[in-house]
Parts: structure tokens; sequence; C-alpha cells
């Protein structure tokens, strides 16, 4: 309903930006606590494969999903013969696509949160009774505040400004995967500078707002 | 206590048996500690103190090993069994108090007590909460607590979880003299007061002199003295006991007060002993005398500010330091320990057989607390 307004592609990516943090923080807190606790030798091959997204640029990834997840992909074959629909140029695809984009910014800041987190407070926890997952959960998440905040801020805000990926995977269909960045690209594209102008500004004012909060709530965990 | 038992425990008993080899370790105990009282394990660092506390709570795998708390198996290697650290019914007080900055001061306490099953001794928080003097403090977050008040509430903390019983790891080490005396003083009511039985760990002898009703002495990851504590306290053979602190400790009752001076009598097995201070008739004390404090003469003294002189009669002389030496006299069926200068020991000619007299300089006296259990 608001596809001819400026709203709708904001609300929609706020829509992925939401559910794509949501999978992150499970799918990266277990893969943070690993990365800072292992001795394993494979650990520096998956830290160098978490962080690729960072390095690669965007239309690189969406190259190679967009292959993996197309209908003729393993994933995209596979996930059509079970549901019937294709992965591409979907908001699922898309929330795929986001989780792969945005992990490093979800795992890296809960690593090193974990990393600096003394060992010493999960050992008294556990010899007062706690299993390892109860001390994981009322003493190593709590004293890793921080990092879950800036795991969630980050994760949120660089899906926000996805553009590469969602254009190679998600293309530009309305209520579905036209993004605010995709809506405003396509905005400039046909010459309609208020509306670009407009959705610039809501984006704008958005992202501020969201890193500000950040920026007050850090302050009050350190301060305590 | 007991050494080189087959490790099958009895009821009321900590029987371990444990192997633990590291690159520069290696821990090899096998022994049965009361599960009453205070056990005090004694040792240089390095002795392996912290790795048995750390075996016995499940923080570490010992190569090889057994536990058996009241005749159930805790731990077995052998059969492959281990309980994990949260199952098993102990209360951990480390050296540094570790609460939860995140948590306030009733919620840290809360912490365990929350996850205790129930269990056959019951735990009276504010009984607790009063015996370790924390009513003012139970609203405020760790940080805003002392060094000395941060291991109170830790101690507590431990209590709480209504343990079978607590291991103690230095508790007092990171603190300075005053908090020190302050904690002791807090350990002692928890002694008098509960019947929790409390194993502790520590390298200062006079701590364990003033708690502890057992001791035993690691080298090396080795037991290598086990038994009650005036009887360990004793053995002048043991270089790890011969440090500064060195003495003995004999068990005395109170005589008499004399209220004109403001100094007790009490009795023991070796004589009479005057020590400052109104201690109640009747009542047990235990008395602690360091080897500095005792010299020895060939003839009673006479004309002396010494109060405190008592026939003895030498058991052995031992090498302590180059200008020292280490005299063992027994005096009833107690003994004490003497720190002469090797010179006197010379010059007295003192041998095993002779009577002496020695003079106590001081003393110092705790009350012995209620026997645990009854």
């Amino acid at each position: 309903m608001f596809e001819t307004t400026s709203m709708g592609p904001l609300l929609l990516s706020i829509r992925l930006a939401t559910t794509t943090t949501l999978v992150l923080l499970i799918i990266a807190t277990p893969l943070a606590w690993w990365l800072a606790h292992t001795t394993s030798r494979w650990k520096p091959g998956i830290q160098a494969t978490v962080a690729l997204p960072i390095v690669l640029p965007p239309t690189v990834i969406g190259f190679y999903l967009l292959i993996v997840l197309g209908p003729y992909g393993t994933i995209g074959r596979w996930w059509v013969e079970v549901t019937g629909d294709a992965l591409t140029f979907s908001f699922t695809g898309l929330v795929i696509a986001s989780c792969i984009y945005s992990l490093p910014f979800a795992v890296q800041p809960l690593q090193v949160a974990f990393q600096s987190l003394d060992r010493r407070d999960v050992e008294a926890a556990r010899t007062l009774g706690a299993s390892p997952l109860d001390a994981f959960f009322s003493v190593a998440a709590p004293l890793s505040a921080h990092g879950f905040l800036n795991a969630i801020v980050l994760s949120f805000a660089h899906t926000l400004g996805e553009f590469g990926v969602v254009l190679m995977v998600g293309g530009n269909i309305p209520g579905e995967t036209r993004v605010i960045s995709i809506a405003i690209y396509d905005h400039v594209e046909s010459l309609d500078y208020a509306a670009a102008h407009q959705m610039s500004a809501l984006l704008l004012a958005f992202a501020f707002v969201v890193l500000l909060s950040m920026f007050v709530i850090n302050r009050r965990l350190s301060r305590r | 206590m007991s050494t080189n038992t087959t490790t099958t425990g009895t009821r009321a008993s900590i029987a371990m048996r444990y192997v633990l080899s590291r690159a520069d370790f290696e821990l090899d105990v096998d022994l049965e500690i009361p599960m009453r009282g205070i056990t005090g394990v004694f040792g240089e660092s390095g002795a392996g103190k912290t790795s048995l506390l750390r075996c016995i709570a499940g923080l570490e795998q010992p190569s090889s090993g057994r536990l058996v708390v009241d005749g159930n198996v805790w731990q077995d290697t052998a059969s492959r069994r281990s309980l994990p650290v949260h199952q098993r019914a102990i209360g951990y007080v480390f050296q540094e108090p570790r609460l939860f900055s995140h948590l306030t001061v009733h919620r840290n306490l809360d912490y365990g007590r929350r996850r205790a099953p129930e269990r056959a001794v019951n735990v009276d928080f504010e009984q607790i909460v009063a015996l370790l003097g924390l009513e003012s403090m139970l609203q405020r977050m760790p940080d805003a607590l002392s060094g000395g008040e941060a291991q109170r509430v830790s101690i507590a903390r431990a209590l709480l979880c209504e343990p079978r019983f607590v291991l103690m790891d230095e508790p007092l080490a990171a603190l300075d003299k005053a908090r020190k005396a302050e904690i002791l003083q807090f350990l002692d009511r928890l002694h008098a007061e509960l019947s929790v039985p409390i194993i502790y760990v520590s390298h200062n002898i006079g701590e364990i002199s003033a708690l502890c009703d057992q001791l035993l002495v690691m080298q090396r990851g080795r037991v290598i003295a086990d038994g009650d504590l005036q009887s360990v306290l004793m053995r002048t053979d043991l270089p790890a006991l011969a440090g500064e602190e060195a003495g003995s400790v004999v068990v005395a009752k109170v005589a008499s007060y004399d209220a004109e001076y403001g100094l007790t009598c009490v009795r023991f097995s070796g004589g009479e002993l005057f020590v400052s201070g109104r201690h109640e008739p009747g009542s047990e004390l235990r008395v602690r005398i360091r080897a500095n404090d005792v010299s020895l003469c060939r003839v009673r003294p006479t004309g002396t500010t010494i109060l405190n002189i008592l026939p003895a009669v030498v058991e052995a002389v031992h090498p302590d330091a180059e200008a020292t030496v280490l005299v063992r006299l027994s005096l009833g069926s107690d003994f004490l320990t003497a720190r002469i200068t090797r010179r006197s020991s010379v010059e007295l000619n003192l041998q095993a057989g002779d009577e002496v007299f020695a003079q106590i300089k001081s003393v110092a006296v705790r009350k012995i607390g209620v026997e645990p259990g009854k």
C-alpha cells in the first residue's frame, strides 16, 4: 500500500534489516564464541571466510549468490523443489544474501567481547551450579552486552545500506525486494530528483537516529 | 585423615586419588579428608594446592583419578565417570572474589542459591548475611565494595549454594593485613556456627594454625604429611613448615581469670599459661606459640619479665637456617617448637632427653568453635 510513497521501500528495508539481524544473532553468537575460544587449526580459515564480505565488492558476493541461489544453483534448485518458489528475486532470498553479506559485522564485535570476557567469571558461575548454557546466558552474555549492542547496530545498519547485493540477487520488485537504496537509485535514473531527495533525507535521518542511540546506550553501559 | 587409601571412601569423608601430568608439574595424591571442621592444605606456591582444589571442583580434568564424597562416586576416570562442575555440591572461594559485576550484591548471593538443588543441609540466608556482616551492602554493585567486603560476599555466595563442603583457595592472599585479620575473624565465626566442612588452601602457616583442625602439607605435587593440626605442626623435620611462622598449637582449658591484671590462666598437659584478655572459665582455647617466641634455659630463670616459663624435655634438635636450629620439646603430652641460635645450642650442649625451661614470650589464642555436627 506504500509502494507509491517513499515509506514503502523504507519499511521494506527496515523489515529486511530487522529479520537479518535476528537471524544473524542466532548464527553469529555460537560462531563468535567458538572463534573466541577455539585452538582448532581451522580457525584462521573460518575467520578469513567470515571476513570476506568486508573486502569483496558487493557485486562479487551478489554474483556468486545469484548462481548458488538461482533456480539452477545447488541451494536454489533444492529450494524450488521443496517450496515451489524461486529464492532469487524474493524476500527470503534477500534475507539469506544479507545474512552472508553482514555476517562479519555481527561476528567480529561479539568475538571481541567474548575474548575480553574474564573466563574466571564463567568458572565461578559453574561452581555455583550453573550449566555451561546457563552460565552463558546469566553471566557471559550480560557481561558482553556492549558486544551484542554493537553487533546488532552494525548488522542492522550494514543491511540497511545494502545495494549491490540486492541489485544482483533481488532485483527491483515493489513490496518484495525494492528496498530503499534501490528505490533511490531508480528515482535518480528516471531523473525524479524530488523523490530521491525525500527518500535520501529519510534514510539519512533514520540512520543518524539509530547510530546516536547506539552511542548513548554504549556510554551508559560502560559507565555501569 | 589417612593417605594411601584405596579410594573407596566412607560416609562423611572426601576420598580422592589424582594423577595430573603437566609439562612442568605432576600432581600425585591419594588421601581421605574427614567431612568435618577445617582442613588446611599447606605448601609453597607450585606445590599443587590449587590444582588439587580444581580437580575436586571438576574445573581440571586429571589424567587419572577417583573422587568419592560421602560414599558417592563423583569421579572415576577408570569408568569414564565425572560429574560436571555444576552438579558437584561444592562451594568455591577463589583468591579473587570473582563477583559478577552486572549484578547487585544481593543477586550475586542469590545466584548459587537459586541453582542449588534441594539438599539436606539448609542454609539460612539471613544467618549467613549476618554472619559475614553484609546487611548494609546488599543493594550495592560489586564495584562499590572494598577488597575485604567483596571477599566476604564471595564467601557468603559460596556458602549459600548449600555445598556439601567448601573449597577455599588462598582467600586472603590478595588482601592487606588489616583486611586479612577481619576476614579471619569472620571465618572463625563461620567455623563455630556452621557445620559445613572447609578445605582451606594457604601458603601462610599463621593462617593455617589459626583456623584449621587438620592439616596436610604438599610439596612438588605430593602430600608429604597429614594429620591433626598439632601433630603435623610438630614435625620439625619438614622444611616446608620451618619458615618464619613455624610454631605449635596446644589446646588448653581456661582455669581462672585475674581481673586485677587482665590475665586469663589456662591449663594444658604441659602446665599453666597466662594469656591476655578475659576468657570464659571452662571453655577451651587454642593457643598458638611461634618457635621464634620460645627461648630455652638450663635453670629456671628468675627476675625475668617473661610470665610463661614451663619445664620441658628436649626431644630432638633439627638444623634450620645457617645460624639457627629448631628444638622440639615435649611438655606433658603436648609439644612445642623453639627456634634458637646454633651457637646457643652448642654452648648449652642440648641433647635429646635434656630437661630445660622454655620461656614463652608471647602467645596467640583463639576460642575453639563448637564442634561441627553437634
